[in-house]
């Protein structure tokens, strides 16, 4: 027997919608889990101070200050750099030979697992370069990971920007680096911020990357060429070691917050780029 | 003059990226090939035995975990995966996207060991309970894993759908199919080889996750016979063990690192040369 | 020759406005002793081989406006992008021949494409105000020249918006949007922000093209005012454009130049019978 394609088409969408919803159930129970277990551990106590006895006590004011420095500064090493790409694919070159290159590696390092990065931030930035340990060799291990997004979301951004004002821009007399400074960046920045902001947001993340080149360092972080354990690695060590869940649970609160706000402001600044370009 | 100078700068910079997977591949293997010629990369690859200290190196077991887990994960990765970007593409209002998009987004923002910990505390005691087991299973992490590729593949899946040209929709419902049929039969056949690129890039992040699998799979030498039991993957291998190894052990880390390295860049060829060949299918139409 | 234009459109006022419009100034010709400003020798233009522009010899003088007319596809936009080497952008174009400004070729090495282009200005078929506020926009070339100064940009903006009769309705609106003004201001924005650079020639592509007969009129008076000191390219779709707002026209057909005169030579006696079918309309 035959089933009538009216059916069928209502089973089928009615299955897609299900699948989805679920997804966004999962998603809506995770966030809703870790705060709900959280939350009420996330004291000023607990951001402002630093960590006792491995974590099963005191705060985790540390471990933040330690994420943002890695994050930081990986995005303020990778931004100038991915932009500097994009701004180079788009305006100073043909598609070709040069660019199929560029983009090939931009490609296979999107691709990486996160732990291969460790591995070569390891042997690179911590021996090789003599770096150690640090905040330093962290932040240039993740700076590379998240290189294929700055320069991605950048060219995007970039080509978003409409061709006729290249040639108002040249036509006015401007040069090619004017033009790129003054009218193409200043249009695209919104869309190169969403790029950089979620770099930033992949950063604080990253947890095994971390692990192996900024180390583990419980102490407050005072220099970039020292050790220091960052938020997501903290918590990893917390609730693996079973050292506090409570703490656990705060410190994966604040990691979800920030990344809800991180997300947020990408989402804006990419609405505010549409409404800009289109 | 000052021009010129500009354009080598950007040059230089726009060559970093490649430059360093240049020498981020140069570094592993220089640190991980001597010791798999040392062992031999059939033993390497094929022998069961990992004793470290015994200087016996066989990661058999880990390759069959990454890849166990990695189809796993691919059976809900897809399923959620493609199911969201069908709805976000065909069936879904312009104010729902506004809502489903932004938090499968989220879903690829929230960090790796989140996902472990709640597999950890939710999944992994369930399992145990109803299926038996030690609880830390393949079944864990591949559910877990499945998660976290589910963003990759719906995103790059959403970019194959709107690259299908609106005509074929129209002209498939003109023509009396109904939704369904459309996008069974002409969007996804239409779509192909992008939804394939979005499944690989999947893979490869299932296979390249590390912190997530090591909080749900048990970690074991064995090589996984069922669902239920715990696997050690080559990520979680490397993770687990770079803390105290020294000399052999460590290279025989990094040959670990070789092996998914190689792994991960074939996936991610056929990735590329498939969503190639659709660009230049695309420009010829 | 003055040609009163049917108020099609059915627009009375714009009829009206038309009407009360002063006469062309009698049509001054290039002496021929006298060097031109642009001159165009054996000129022809090809994108990625194919050709569109074929052996032009044309010269451009100083204060006049030459319209440039003919049916579409016949390389007029080509011709005025090859003027200020803007067609440089696309990587398919090669060129043969010169094109000279001052007696000097611009398609020389030393020739700073920056400052060709500041000295022969453009404008397109449709105003792109860049998404800036107006003062902004017509700053930018002069800031990208290197004029510096609050006061000296003040002044350069206030007389291009003059210039282009355009400063009366936006003076008290300078840091709005320029994307805000209409159509038909957008445009004489542009040409505004070609002005505030002085250049020596002035090329307009079917400017009002998408513009109103009011608008139309405004862009016409202002460019009647500039051609006192500025060489005026006008390339039009509208042959009574070209009729009342040129001095001359040159008629192009299929990348080249089948004649050129005094524009009311070319309009009630022209040589070639191209042309004239063109004009009387019984041209494919
Ligand atoms: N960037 C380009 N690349 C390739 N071919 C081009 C390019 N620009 C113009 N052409 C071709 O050159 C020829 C002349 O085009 P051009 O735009 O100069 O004509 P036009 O006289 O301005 O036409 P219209 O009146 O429609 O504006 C056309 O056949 C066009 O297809
Ligand atoms: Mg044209």
């Amino acid at each position: 027997m035959r089933i009538p394609p009216a059916v069928t088409q209502r089973a089928a969408v009615g299955l897609m919608w299900a699948l989805t919803i679920l997804t966004l159930g999962v998603l809506l129970f995770i966030i809703a889990f870790i705060l709900a277990n959280g939350l009420p551990h996330v004291t000023w106590t607990f951001l402002s101070t630093s960590p006792e006895s491995m974590g099963r006590a005191g705060g985790v004011l540390p471990m933040i200050v330690g994420s943002l420095w890695v994050a930081g500064l990986a995005v303020l090493i990778s931004a100038p750099v991915g932009v500097a790409t994009a701004v180079y694919l788009t305006e100073y070159t043909r598609e070709g030979r040069l660019t199929a290159v560029i983009r090939f590696g931009a490609d296979c390092l999107a691709g990486i697992p996160s732990i291969i990065f460790g591995l070569f931030g390891f042997v690179f930035f911590t021996i090789t370069l003599g770096l150690g340990f640090s905040i330093l060799s962290g932040a240039l291990t993740l700076a590379i990971m998240v290189l294929p997004t700055i320069i991605r979301t950048s060219e995007e951004a970039i080509r978003a920007v409409p061709k006729s004002y290249r040639d108002v821009s040249y036509g006015l007399g401007s040069t090619r680096w004017q033009l790129v400074t003054r009218v193409v960046l200043r249009s695209a920045l919104p869309g190169i911020s969403t790029g950089v902001v979620l770099s930033v947001g992949r950063s604080i993340s990253e947890t095994a990357a971390v692990m192996l080149t900024a180390g583990s360092a419980l102490g407050f972080p005072h220099s970039v060429f020292q050790s220091s354990r960052t938020l997501a690695l903290h918590f990893y060590v917390l609730s693996r070691e079973g050292l506090s869940m409570p703490n656990a649970y705060a410190t994966a609160s604040i990691l979800i917050i920030a990344i809800l706000l991180i997300n947020l402001s990408a989402y804006a600044l990419m609405r505010r780029f549409v409404a800009k370009v289109v | 003059m000052k021009e010129k100078a500009i354009h080598v700068v950007l040059m230089l910079l726009a060559f970093s990226a490649i430059a360093a997977l240049a020498v981020i591949t140069a570094f592993i293997f220089k640190e991980g090939v001597p010791i798999i010629a040392k062992v031999g990369i059939k033993d390497f690859i094929f022998s069961s035995d990992w004793y470290p200290l015994e200087g016996q190196f066989g990661i058999f077991p880990m390759i069959v975990g990454s890849l166990a887990v990695t189809a796993g994960a691919m059976v809900l990765g897809v399923v959620l995966g493609l199911a969201c970007a069908v709805v976000l593409t065909q069936f879904c209002p312009q104010g729902m996207v506004a809502v489903i998009k932004p938090s499968v987004e989220l879903l690829a923002g929230i960090p790796s060991v989140v996902y472990g910990f709640l597999g950890v505390v939710i999944l992994v005691p369930l399992i145990r309970d109803y299926l038996g087991g030690p609880g830390l299973s393949v079944l864990a992490s591949s559910i877990v894993l499945g998660v976290m590729a589910l963003p990759t593949i719906t995103s790059i899946s959403v970019d194959a759908f709107q690259a299908v040209p609106r005509s074929y929709r129209e002209g498939s419902i003109a023509l009396g199919a109904t939704e369904w049929q459309t996008t069974h039969r002409v969007i996804l056949k239409a779509a192909r080889s992008g939804i394939v690129a979005a499944i690989i890039l999947g893979m490869g992040r299932a296979i390249g996750e590390t912190m997530a699998v090591i909080m749900v799979a048990g970690n074991t030498l064995d090589v996984p016979h069922s669902l239920l039991d715990p696997v050690r993957t080559l990520t979680s291998n490397i993770a687990l063990e770079m803390g105290y190894s020294a000399g052999d052990h460590r290279q025989a880390l990094f040959a670990t690192g070789v092996i998914l390295f190689v792994i991960i860049m074939i996936l991610n060829s056929i990735a590329l040369t498939v969503s190639r060949r659709r660009v230049r299918k695309g420009a010829a139409r | 020759m003055t040609q009163v234009p049917s108020s099609n459109g059915g627009v009375e006022q714009a009829a009206e406005w038309l009407m009360r419009r002063q006469p062309a100034a009698p049509a001054a010709y290039c002496p021929v002793d006298r060097p031109a400003k642009m001159r165009i020798e054996d000129f022809g233009a090809a994108f990625d081989g194919t050709e569109v522009l074929r052996r032009l010899n044309l010269e451009i003088c100083a204060c006049e406006r030459l319209a440039i007319i003919g049916p579409a596809s016949g390389g007029k936009t080509t011709f005025l992008r090859s003027l200020n080497r803007l067609n440089d952008l696309n990587p398919g174009f090669s060129k043969t021949g010169r094109i000279l400004l001052d007696g000097k070729d611009i398609y020389d090495r030393a020739m700073d494409v920056a400052v060709l282009r500041r000295r022969v200005g453009m404008v397109y078929a449709v105003p792109i105000p860049l998404p800036w506020t107006i003062y902004e926009n017509i700053a930018y070339g002069p800031r990208m020249a290197g004029v510096a100064g609050r006061g000296r940009l003040d002044a350069i903006v206030e007389g291009a918006l003059k210039s282009a009769f355009l400063w009366d309705e936006v003076k008290d609106r300078l840091a709005d949007l320029a994307t805000n003004l209409s159509g038909g201001q957008q445009q004489r924005m542009c040409v505004a922000r070609v002005l505030a650079l002085e250049p020596e020639v002035l090329l307009l592509d079917e400017p009002c093209s998408g513009l109103d007969p009011i608008s139309t009129a405004k862009i016409e008076d202002a460019l009647l005012e500039l051609k006192s000191k500025y060489s005026i390219v006008l390339v039009t779709n509208n042959t009574k454009q070209a009729a009342r707002a040129s001095d001359r026209t040159a008629f192009f057909l299929m990348g080249e130049l089948v004649e050129v005169g005094p524009t009311s030579q070319v309009f009630t006696n022209p040589t070639h019978h191209r042309t004239a079918d063109y004009i009387t309309g019984h041209f494919g």
